[in-house]
C-alpha cells in the first residue's frame, strides 16, 4: 500500500529518557489480540499512561498538555527492544508520532518502523543528551539530506539505509519492489 | 567451494541470495520455511486480500496457534469456549486464512500443535542451512540446528507470504566462544543469561551470533535451542550453532526430515556448513562457562541477571536502574536468595522441551510445592506433553501440587488468560522479565527449570544445588 511520502518533518519533541524501553512497554501483549492495525494508539504505553482503574496518570509525559501535537519521540538507548510485534510502530504511528530518535534502536523495531512511515533516527550521545535535556524542543528531520536540525541551527547527520530512504521519500511500498523481482525469484527457485 | 574462508552464517546467507545487496539496494533473501501464528499474521493476510495476491509457496509455510490460545484442557479439547473473545477471533481468523490460502495449519486440537519454535525442530522441519522466518522474535531458536532464523514484523510476514522473499541488509557476525564444562546444577539457561549479562541487552544489535566452543559442542539439542532462543535478548536477531553429529542424530527419523537417499544428500550438504577454520568474525567474545553459576534476574530486562547466591547490584544515579528495582520491589545490595515467590512458571519456547520438564521433575519428585504457591507447568507442544505423560512426569508435577496444562505460550506473555497477578513475584523459565510481561504489575525473575523447581519447593528464591 502506498504511504504518504516522507520528506521533511518539523515538530516539538516528547522525551522518554529511560534506556531499554521494550515493545511490551510500547504496547502490552494483552492488546495484541486484535486482527487489524487500526486504533492501537489508545493503548500506546498503556501501563505507564493509565492506572489499573483506567484513569490517566497525570505525571506521565504523554498525558501532559505540552505533549499534545508532538510528532517526534526522543527515547533513551535501545528503544524498541524485545518482541517483533509490529503493533509497536502501529501504536506509535496511530497516536501521531512520525519519528523516533535514540542513540540506538532495536533491529526488528527499526525495520518495522520503516514499513509504517515512522522514521527511526539514531544520533550520537551528545545530540541525544541535548534532546533529552530539552523536552519540547522544535527540531527538523530532513529525510532527503538525512539530517536532524536542532533549534540552535546545528544540523546533525543520521544514518538511513539507502533503499529505505528512497521508499520513504517517494511513499513506496517495498512489497511492490519484491513483486517486481518475480523473474529473479523464479530463476532462483529453479536453481535451488 | 574455493574462495575466502566463510562463517556458517556467510554460507547460509550467500546460498539464499536471490540478488546480493548493493549500495542502494538490500539483498533479496529467499526464505525456505515460513512459520506463522495467529497473532502476527492476520494483518498480513489482509494485505494479500486487499491486493489480490496469493501465498507464493504455501508448501513452504506452516501455521500453528500458540500465543493467545488457552492452556486449559476444557477450552482446548473439552468443547468449552475459549474464555477470551479476542483470542477466539484470532484462532478463527487463522483457520479461515489458512483454508482460503491453502496453508497447512496445525490447529488448536491437532496432535502436533505447540509453540511454533518447539514444533519446527520437533517435526524435523527446522534443518541446517535453511533460512527460517516467523513473526516472532524468538525465531532465533531454530538457529540451534544451523539454520539462519530470525523474527520479522507483520509487514514482512506479508512480503514472505506473497514473494517467499525478504529485503535484508547483511548483518555483521559475532562469535561467542564458550569453553569449559558446566558445573552441576548449571544449565543452558544459566549459560545464556550469563552471556546476555556479558554482552548487554543491545550488545548483539546488528549482528548474528554464532555460539562456538567445547561448551556448545557438549550441549544436547534442547539445550542449544535454549541458548539460541535468547539471542534476541542480547539484541541479536539470530543465533546459530554449527551442525554436528548431535544435530544429525536429533534430526534423523523425524517426520519431516529427509529420508533415505535424500537424507544422505542432505547430510553431505550439512557437513560443509560449519565455519571454515580461517574465517573471520566482525567481533568475538569469550566466556568461561565453567565459572557460570545458576543465574536469576532481579530487574526488568534479561541483562539484569546475577548468580543466585549474589547480591543485587548498586548503581546510584542510574534512573532506569532505580525504576526497575522500584518496579520489582527489590533493594540494591540485598541478596536475591530467600526472596518470597508467589508463582512458578515452567514453560515457554525457552524451556518447555522434554528435557526441561525432566530436569524440573527430577527435583520435584517426592516433594510438594510450598503452601500458597502456584506452579503452572505448560509443555511446549502436544508431543512434549504426550512424551512427558508416557514417562509419568505429569504425575510428578500434579502430586507436587502443580497445574499441568495443554501446550502454548501461556504465562510467558500474559495475553491468553494465564497471568501473574499485580505485585506478585514469579520465577519463570521464560525469556523476558519486562515490566508487565506476565501481566500488569507482575514481577518476573527469570531462571532455569531446575532453579524454578527449587523455588517452587521452598516458596523462596533457592539455589537448586541445595536440593539436589
Amino acid at each position: 500500500m502506498p504511504l504518504e511520502p516522507f520528506t521533511v518533518l518539523t515538530s516539538r519533541t516528547v522525551v522518554l529518557p529511560g534506556a531499554n524501553i521494550d515493545t511490551d512497554q510500547i504496547i502490552p501483549a494483552r492488546f495484541l489480540t486484535t486482527t487489524t492495525r487500526a486504533g492501537l494508539g489508545r493503548h500506546l504505553f498503556a501501563d505507564w499512561r493509565y492506572r489499573p482503574d483506567g484513569t490517566a496518570r497525570s505525571d506521565f509525559v504523554l498525558n501532559r498538555p505540552e505533549a499534545h501535537g508532538c510528532r517526534i519521540l526522543v527515547a533513551g538507548r535501545n528503544f524498541g527492544c524485545g518482541s517483533s510485534r509490529e503493533h509497536a510502530p502501529w501504536a506509535l504511528a496511530d497516536y501521531g508520532f512520525r519519528a523516533v530518535i535514540s542513540t540506538e534502536l532495536a533491529d526488528i523495531f527499526s525495520s518495522n518502523c520503516l514499513k509504517n512511515g515512522l522514521l527511526p533516527v539514531t544520533v550520537d550521545e551528545p545530540t541525544s543528551a541535548w534532546l533529552i535535556e530539552h523536552p519540547g524542543a522544535q527540531v527538523t528531520l530532513d529525510v532527503h539530506a538525512c539530517t536532524l536540525t536542532l533549534p540552535h541551527g546545528a544540523a546533525v547527520p543520521f544514518p538511513l539505509e539507502a533503499f529505505a530512504r528512497h521508499c520513504l521519500l517517494r511513499g513506496l511500498d517495498e512489497l511492490d519492489y519484491l513483486l517486481e523481482r518475480r523473474n529473479e525469484i523464479e530463476t532462483f527457485e529453479r536453481r535451488a | 567451494m574455493a574462495g575466502a574462508p566463510q562463517t556458517l552464517f556467510d554460507k547460509v546467507w550467500r546460498s539464499h541470495e536471490v540478488s546480493p545487496e548493493s549500495a542502494d539496494r538490500p539483498a533479496v533473501l529467499y526464505v525456505d520455511l515460513h512459520l506463522i501464528h495467529e497473532v502476527t499474521s492476520p494483518q498480513a493476510f489482509a494485505v494479500l486480500r486487499e491486493r489480490g495476491l496469493n501465498v507464493r509457496r504455501p508448501e513452504r509455510t506452516l501455521a500453528t496457534m500458540d500465543h493467545s490460545t488457552p492452556t486449559l484442557t476444557a477450552q482446548v479439547f473439552g468443547g468449552a469456549p475459549i474464555a477470551l473473545d479476542a483470542a477466539r477471533r484470532q484462532v478463527r481468523e487463522l483457520e479461515a486464512n489458512c483454508a482460503a490460502f491453502g496453508v497447512e495449519l496445525l490447529g488448536l486440537t491437532h496432535s502436533d500443535r505447540g509453540i511454533v519454535h518447539i514444533i519446527g525442530p520437533e517435526l524435523g522441519l527446522t534443518q541446517p542451512g535453511k533460512t527460517i522466518v516467523c513473526g516472532d522474535s524468538h525465531t532465533s531458536t531454530h538457529g540451534a540446528l544451523g539454520a539462519l532464523a530470525f523474527g520479522i514484523g507483520t509487514t514482512e510476514v506479508g512480503h514472505v507470504l506473497a514473494t517467499q522473499c525478504l529485503l535484508q541488509r547483511k548483518p555483521r557476525t559475532l562469535a561467542v566462544n564458550l569453553s569449559g564444562e558446566l558445573r552441576a546444577g548449571v544449565t543452558a539457561k544459566d549459560l545464556i543469561l550469563a552471556v546476555i549479562g556479558r554482552l548487554g541487552v543491545s550488545g548483539g544489535t546488528g549482528h548474528v551470533i554464532e555460539y562456538r566452543g567445547d561448551t556448545i559442542r557438549a550441549l544436547d539439542m534442547d539445550e542449544r535451542m535454549t541458548v539460541c532462543n535468547m539471542s534476541i535478548e542480547a539484541g541479536a536477531r539470530a543465533g546459530m550453532i554449527a551442525p554436528d553429529e548431535t544435530t544429525y542424530r536429533y534430526l534423523e527419523g523425524r517426520p519431516r526430515a529427509p529420508r533415505g537417499e535424500a537424507w544422505e544428500r542432505a547430510l553431505e550438504a550439512w557437513r560443509a556448513l560449519p565455519t571454515d577454520a580461517l574465517a573471520r568474525f566482525d567481533r568475538e567474545v569469550e566466556l568461561d562457562a565453567a565459572a557460570v553459576e545458576p543465574m536469576i534476574t532481579y530487574g526488568t530486562n534479561p541483562g539484569m541477571a546475577i548468580p543466585i547466591g549474589g547480591a543485587i547490584p548498586q548503581r546510584s544515579g542510574d534512573a532506569a536502574f532505580t525504576q526497575a528495582l522500584a518496579y520489582m520491589g527489590l533493594a540494591p545490595g540485598e541478596p536475591i536468595r530467600d526472596q518470597p515467590v508467589n508463582v512458578v512458571f515452567l514453560g515457554s519456547c525457552t524451556n518447555a522441551r522434554l528435557s526441561d520438564l525432566r530436569s524440573a521433575a527430577r527435583l520435584l519428585r517426592g516433594r510438594r510445592i510450598a503452601p500458597g504457591l502456584r506452579m503452572l507447568v505448560v509443555p511446549g507442544s502436544q508431543q512434549v506433553k504426550r512424551q512427558a505423560e508416557a514417562e509419568g512426569l505429569d504425575r510428578v508435577f500434579l502430586e507436587a501440587g502443580a497445574e499441568w496444562r495443554e501446550s502454548g505460550c501461556s504465562m510467558c506473555l500474559g495475553m491468553n488468560g494465564d497471568v501473574v497477578g499485580r505485585g506478585e513475584y514469579a520465577v519463570s523459565t521464560s525469556n523476558r522479565n519486562f515490566e508487565g510481561r506476565q501481566g500488569s504489575g507482575a514481577r518476573t525473575l527469570l531462571a532455569s527449570p531446575l532453579t524454578a523447581a527449587a523455588c517452587a519447593v521452598r516458596g523462596r528464591v533457592t539455589d537448586p544445588r541445595e536440593l539436589m
